[in-house]
């Protein structure tokens, strides 16, 4: 489903970045391990396509995104790629159940207000539907973020830190939920993180 | 879903913003457009008014006040010429056609104006109910006239000397002579619609009789009703209740003796208010100040003082315009820097979007309908705006002038206006716009 191979990465007069290999495929789940400033961030953003590597190439859906640009990129990333980041961000003007339509609409897919409120459902947040995103808890928006990542069923999740901001409760419920809603598509899900209360949960792992 | 609802829920969500620069932009383009629709509609009333008339020849005084007193009915007159010395320039070649106005009295404060047919004939009046006034002591009112008063044809009515309508006395300002509504005018769009018309001769008959009956009044008690005047007592009884008189401009004319010697009698002193003169070509106008030189009379033109009128007139215009462009400016300032705030504000909500699905075009194109919708709903409420205060202006004129200003449609101008302000929204947005559409989102991602 995903396969980024010999990529490096160089910030213009900044650091430099090489990554092995990554793989991660249908129903896979992958962990990466890495201390701050080994570019955890940056391998991220490679793989979403908001960066471009400087040599190397990713594949995802079968499809080359190092040589994609522009709005084809973006639409393709809206459709095959959801991202959850360490702090949920929500456009603020609209409640959830709009923020969650807004990637069918960005997409160009139908919009199905029914399947935002079923996932909302089973995230357990059905009521907060119509609330607007300041009035949700951390614990709440992050999974709000994650229904909002999987409502087109893209085939590559990736999660930036998706549970250093929270509590071992909510850090617990939050990765039971993603690998969860991963199974439900077999969609390949990455995390990055340098949360180490992840390690035991996932046996394939890379350590940056 | 659609980029219109997010921009509309953006717009919402800070409403403090969003008002300041509706308000702005509505006040700036509500004065604008004000000024525009009455400077038309001015410029349109006045035009219709001076239609084809070259020279107004009345008493010396103030031109201006002549113009206004004689074309618009606006103004008190300046006072009267003889008509043996008005003669000497209405007969001069030169003038192709003159129409008489003899400033008569009010009826409550309509005023009446003793002519002839070619005054209404000059603006193409057409008589709606009735006839058009033929003989003494009839009148034929314009249209706003009858609607105010509720006088209908065969009413009879007395008019008051002067114009101070305040005064209600029944002595000293009453004329007993009643007038006999002969017929009411169609809607002319002009001064006329505010006139009463009547031959020329009831105003001098009015004239003449009010001077010995204010002496007389004080004495008879008697007098106070119609036809009954001491010398010319029959001829009140023509007019008030024969009808045969009615017909043909009678009075005056061969047959009754006593009229004869009547107009005789006046012939020297009659006196008008001022003729609308029509020359027959453009030398006229230095020929004929030749011929008013040295007298006691004036010709004024009626298009020079307009232009006077306009000039001082659209200097407070100006003025105004002014104060409106610069309210505008600050409204495109204040839709630029709420845009370019909130665009700060939302930056990594903006760079979600580009995560989810959308281009640097959809954050363009969202940035720039948030500053248009501003821009487009200040303008539609200024265009209101305008008019309610259009409305408020025109009942205040038809109070003061009688005069009356309604038309609300839209001008030409009013779409420059609408372009000018489009355009300037286009560009008061164009440069959070592009922040939007350059924004490097990884960055701004990361440093969340």
């Amino acid at each position: 489903m995903l396969l980024a191979k010999n990529i490096s990465f160089q910030y213009p007069s900044g650091p430099s970045f090489q990554f092995p290999t990554i793989t991660c495929g249908k129903n896979e789940k992958l962990l990466i391990l890495g201390e701050s400033g080994k570019g955890k961030t940056t391998l991220l953003h490679l793989l979403a396509g908001l960066l471009q590597p400087t040599s190397g190439e990713i594949i995802i859906n079968e499809q080359n995104t190092s040589t994609m640009s522009g709005a084809a990129l973006d639409k393709f990333r809206g459709k095959n790629i959801g991202i959850i980041f360490q702090t949920a961000h929500f456009v603020e003007a609209l409640n959830i159940e709009d923020n969650l339509i807004m990637p069918q609409y960005l997409t160009g897919l139908k919009q199905d207000r029914n399947k935002a409120k079923e996932l909302l459902t089973r995230l357990n947040i059905a009521d907060k539907g119509k609330k607007r995103p300041s009035q949700l808890s951390v614990g709440e928006a992050q999974r709000a973020a994650i229904a909002r990542a999987v409502i087109n069923n893209p085939p590559v999740i990736l999660a930036d830190e998706p549970t250093s901001a929270l509590d071992d409760k909510n850090a617990a419920e939050v990765i039971r939920l993603l690998e969860e809603q991963a199974n439900a598509t077999g969609a390949a899900l990455i995390i990055v993180t340098h949360d180490q209360r992840l390690k035991d949960h996932f046996a394939n792992q890379i350590t940056l | 879903m659609n980029l219109i609802k997010i921009s509309w829920a953006n717009l919402r969500v800070k409403p403090l913003n969003t008002l300041l620069s509706i308000v702005l932009l509505a006040f700036g383009v509500g004065v604008i457009s004000l000024l525009l629709l009455l400077e038309k509609q001015v410029t349109e009333k006045f035009d219709r008014n001076i239609k084809d008339i070259d020279f107004v020849l009345g008493a010396k005084g103030s031109p201006m006040q002549l113009i206004l007193a004689n074309v618009y009915h606006v103004d008190a007159p300046t006072g009267n010429i003889k008509v043996s010395d008005a003669q000497k320039v209405i007969k001069n070649p030169m003038v192709k056609e003159a129409i008489p106005l003899a400033y008569g009295d009010n009826y409550e404060k309509w005023r009446i104006v003793g002519t002839n047919f070619k005054y209404p004939a000059h603006y193409d009046a057409k008589v709606s109910e009735g006839r058009m006034f033929s003989a003494p002591f009839e009148a034929t009112l314009g249209k706003r006239v009858a609607d105010e008063t509720g006088l209908k044809v065969g009413d009879k009515f007395t008019s008051m000397h002067g114009f101070d309508n305040q005064s209600n006395e029944e002595d000293a300002h009453h004329h007993d002579h009643p007038f006999v509504v002969v017929g009411i005018l169609e809607t002319n769009n002009s001064a006329l619609d505010n006139l009463i018309l009547t031959p020329v001769e009831s105003v001098w008959l009015v004239h003449d009789h009010g001077d010995e009956e204010e002496h007389s009044s004080m004495e008879n008690p008697a007098h106070g009703e119609p036809g009954h005047v001491h010398e010319e007592g029959d001829e009140h009884d023509h007019t008030g209740e024969n009808p045969a008189h009615g017909e043909e401009g009678h009075v005056h004319v061969d047959g009754d003796e006593h009229d004869h010697e009547h107009a005789h009698d006046h012939e020297a002193s009659q006196e008008m208010t001022a003729y609308l003169i029509k020359k027959r070509n453009p030398l006229a106008a230095m020929m004929l100040a030749n011929v008013v030189r040295d007298t006691n009379m004036q010709l004024a033109d009626p298009a020079i003082e307009m232009n006077r009128l306009s000039q001082n007139f659209g200097l407070g215009m100006d003025t105004l315009k002014a104060i409106a462009i610069l309210i505008m400016i600050l409204s495109f300032v204040s839709v630029f820097i709420s845009l370019y705030n909130s665009l700060k504000e939302r930056k990594y909500e903006l760079a979600l979007l580009r995560t989810m699905g959308g281009s640097r075009g959809t954050l363009f194109a969202l940035i720039m309908q948030e500053g248009l919708l501003l821009v487009i709903i200040g303008f539609v409420t200024g265009t209101i705006l305008s008019r309610i205060g259009l409305l408020a202006l025109s009942s205040l004129l038809k109070e003061n002038f009688q005069y009356e200003i309604n038309d609300l449609s839209v001008s030409s101008s009013e779409l420059v206006l609408l372009a000018v302000t489009l355009g300037v929204g286009v560009l008061a947005s164009l440069l959070p716009a592009l922040r939007a559409l350059k924004m490097d989102i990884s960055k701004t991602l990361s440093n969340a």
